[in-house]
């Protein structure tokens, strides 16, 4: 791509997607037509809201006073003597009330189910970390709450089930397909169908059909937007990278998007590489996928050449997923972001090595990134900056850990 | 030919035609072929064949449970369009009903060419909304094919015209919302969602090609179905035949309920007449 196409696809890219929900080939709106007329009357009342200064006023009142916003950025000194003498700045996502970015997307969401007169929120969740949010939310705002979980992830993520449940949602485990987070996609939109009169279907990521993209990344986009702010004032610079985990996507591009017309500003997504990619044991989506469709978006996807959704892996349950969402495909495509693996292996060694430098356990989704940030730091250099965002805490990744490092007695570590 | 054939006999007859589903490789590649043709030797004057997706995100327990077999017994694609071959050769229109993944990574135009050649008549589409068919509408027309596309009860009319404008064969009027099952009663907006499609039809004039309204969602028994006849062009039966397969201590009886199912069905679309 010539630099005049790159800087034309990277203004763009702040202005898309287009009314259709397109970002150039990727997005859209492949959904069953029961669904169409809310997903119209979603885009409207978004845009409403979004011009209403009551609206804004109620979330900037609540991202400060109860999600605990503007989040700090923390520079990590003994990490990043680990990164090649680059510094390394923490986005810290973790230290927001529930304990994720989550919870930016979700308080929205809420916000607007309330105004659109719906009394029920319903959630797919992965890790459990969006359902934890979904339900705080619901909580918050009298709402009735149902979280979609994979049975899968209900074991390995077991406290946040707890979590969610002590928080008055009804949470479902799902027993069919592979039973982690595609599968509860599938069911909350199962439920959606049937209940969209009352009930709004809170998604998580960056992903499903036409206007979610767009509307969790507005949601998303104040992460990087103080992020942006707060580099400025602390090294008197932009930085020279910006790197997150991506799943669906939701904290990546929370953290890029500000940064996409700042052209010296390298954005690295680093996804799943489970096994390894070369195993096909992953769900490094951007990494080893095709195009195709899923949950009512055009992406890349990881499938079969029949079209069938792969089965995926990794350590991490937020980012066990096929799919990713439409805009990262589009900064794929255009270049303007670069998307990489990391192994269940290498994201463990970076949980471990965060703890035992900076005195910050990182969830397992978020260690990813921090993975990533050592050899983004290795590469660029000495005096490098990069800002990482540390998308959430470990605490619910303890048994996890636990078993991984054969940290509990009497039970063996799985390495 | 087209599915619209079926809808024709059936008028002609003075009655709603009975299109019955059933998904390929399931219970087996063959079962599914044979119970298929147990359907039209009993009275479906068309068939589906569900293409298994591994994500069926419209589909409830019944149909996802069938199509998670047909998978795991290692369908493929081309036994799906071989299926339909199998079953084209009873001379009744048959139809694909496919989430539109698979024809996407297939590419629309050579599934469109292979639909046909296998002696399909034309896709139906869950999932594809004609705002996202461009490739689709082009490939029907090359290839002539059916393009069923679903009016919805949540539907605007503005909607429904625009839905009815591109369909080919027929319209597909989901019952209810919600995802496939059978239901105890037919939901009582149906009528109503037949109704006002059949009025934004009208609007086309009288030189638009004829497109029939078949209403499926939740039908289970001869009497639903004989109550659906009372208003709609046709009744669609699903998830009640794969329901029947499911449930019987084997293939070879399972066959023979559906034989029995379909009777019943094709008696009560007759009967609401």
């Amino acid at each position: 791509m010539t630099i005049d196409a790159a800087r034309g696809a990277a203004s763009d890219s702040v202005n898309l997607p287009d009314p259709d929900g397109r970002f150039g080939r990727f997005g859209g709106r492949f959904a069953p037509e029961a669904l169409m007329a809310a997903l119209d009357a979603l885009t409207r009342e978004f845009e409403a809201a979004k011009a209403d200064p009551a609206f804004t006023r109620e979330l900037e009142e609540l991202l400060a006073g109860y999600a605990g916003r503007p989040s700090l950025l923390t520079e990590a000194r003994r990490f990043a003597e680990h990164a090649g003498g680059a510094r390394i700045l923490l986005k810290r996502e973790d230290l927001n009330h529930t304990g994720s970015h989550k919870i930016n997307n979700v308080l929205g969401q809420a916000l607007l189910t309330r105004r659109m007169g719906k009394r029920r929120l319903i959630a797919e969740t992965g890790a459990g970390q969006h359902g934890v949010a979904t339900a705080t939310a619901a909580a918050l705002l009298g709402l009735d709450c149902t979280v979609y979980m994979g049975e899968i992830d209900t074991e390995r993520q077991a406290l946040n089930v707890a979590r969610m449940r002590m928080l008055g949602a009804e949470v479902v485990p799902v027993k069919t397909g592979s039973r982690t987070l595609k599968d509860a996609c599938n069911e909350a939109f199962r439920d959606w169908v049937a209940t969209v009169e009352d009930t709004h279907y809170c998604i998580g990521s960056v992903m499903g059909p036409h206007p979610f993209p767009m509307m969790v990344r507005d949601f998303q986009r104040i992460i990087g937007v103080e992020a942006r702010r707060q580099v400025l004032e602390l090294t008197g610079r932009l930085p020279d990278a910006v790197v997150a985990c991506v799943g669906g996507g939701s904290n990546a591009i929370g953290v890029f998007h500000a940064f996409i017309p700042d052209e010296g500003v390298r954005l690295y997504g680093f996804e799943a590489g489970g096994d390894g990619v070369e195993t096909g044991r992953h769900a490094a989506t951007l990494v080893g996928g095709s195009l195709g469709v899923i949950h009512g978006m055009r992406t890349f996807l990881l499938q079969d050449e029949d079209g069938q959704t792969l089965e995926t892996h990794s350590v991490s349950a937020g980012l066990d997923y096929p799919g990713v969402g439409p805009e990262h495909s589009w900064l794929h495509d255009t270049g303007r972001a670069v998307y990489r693996a990391i192994t269940d292996a290498e994201a463990m060694e970076a949980f471990a090595l965060l703890c035992r430098t900076e005195g910050i356990i990182p969830a397992i989704e978020s260690a990813h990134a921090l993975a990533g940030a050592l050899k983004v730091g290795r590469e660029l250099g000495e005096d490098a900056v990069i800002v990482v965002c540390l998308s959430g805490r470990g605490d619910k990744d303890m048994h996890t850990a636990a078993q991984w490092f054969g940290l509990i007695t009497g039970e063996e570590g799985t390495r | 030919m087209s599915s619209s054939v079926a809808f024709a006999k059936a008028q002609a007859e003075d009655r709603a035609a009975l299109v019955g589903y059933l998904p390929a490789g399931f219970p087996s590649y063959r079962g599914a072929i044979e119970a298929a043709k147990a359907m039209v030797e009993a009275g479906c004057d068309a068939v589906e064949i569900g293409l298994p997706y591994t994500d069926p995100m419209m589909d409830g327990p019944t149909i996802q449970d069938a199509v998670h077999r047909a998978l795991t017994g290692g369908i493929r694609v081309a036994d799906v369009l071989r299926t339909v071959e199998a079953v084209a050769a009873t001379g009744v229109p048959v139809l694909v009903m496919t989430y539109w993944n698979p024809v996407d990574r297939y590419g629309v135009e050579a599934f469109a060419r292979d639909l046909k050649s296998a002696g399909g008549v034309g896709l139906i589409t869950p999932d594809l909304t004609p705002e996202e068919a461009d490739p689709w509408l082009a490939a029907s027309d090359a290839h002539d094919l059916d393009r069923v596309f679903l009016v919805a009860l949540s539907s605007t009319d503005e909607r429904i015209a625009k839905i009815v404008d591109v369909c080919r064969g027929f319209v597909y009027a989901a019952s209810l919302m919600g995802v496939t099952g059978t239901r105890s009663a037919v939901d009582t907006g149906a009528p109503g969602l037949v109704e006002r499609t059949r009025r934004i039809l009208a609007r086309r004039g009288p030189d638009a090609p004829t497109l029939p309204v078949g209403l499926g969602l939740g039908v289970s028994n001869g009497a639903q179905a004989a109550e659906v006849a009372g208003f709609a062009d046709g009744v669609i039966v699903g998830s009640a035949f794969v329901r029947r397969l499911l449930d019987a201590p084997d293939e070879k009886a399972g066959i023979q309920a559906v034989r029995e199912f379909a009777a019943e069905l094709a008696e009560g679309v007759r009967r609401g007449a």
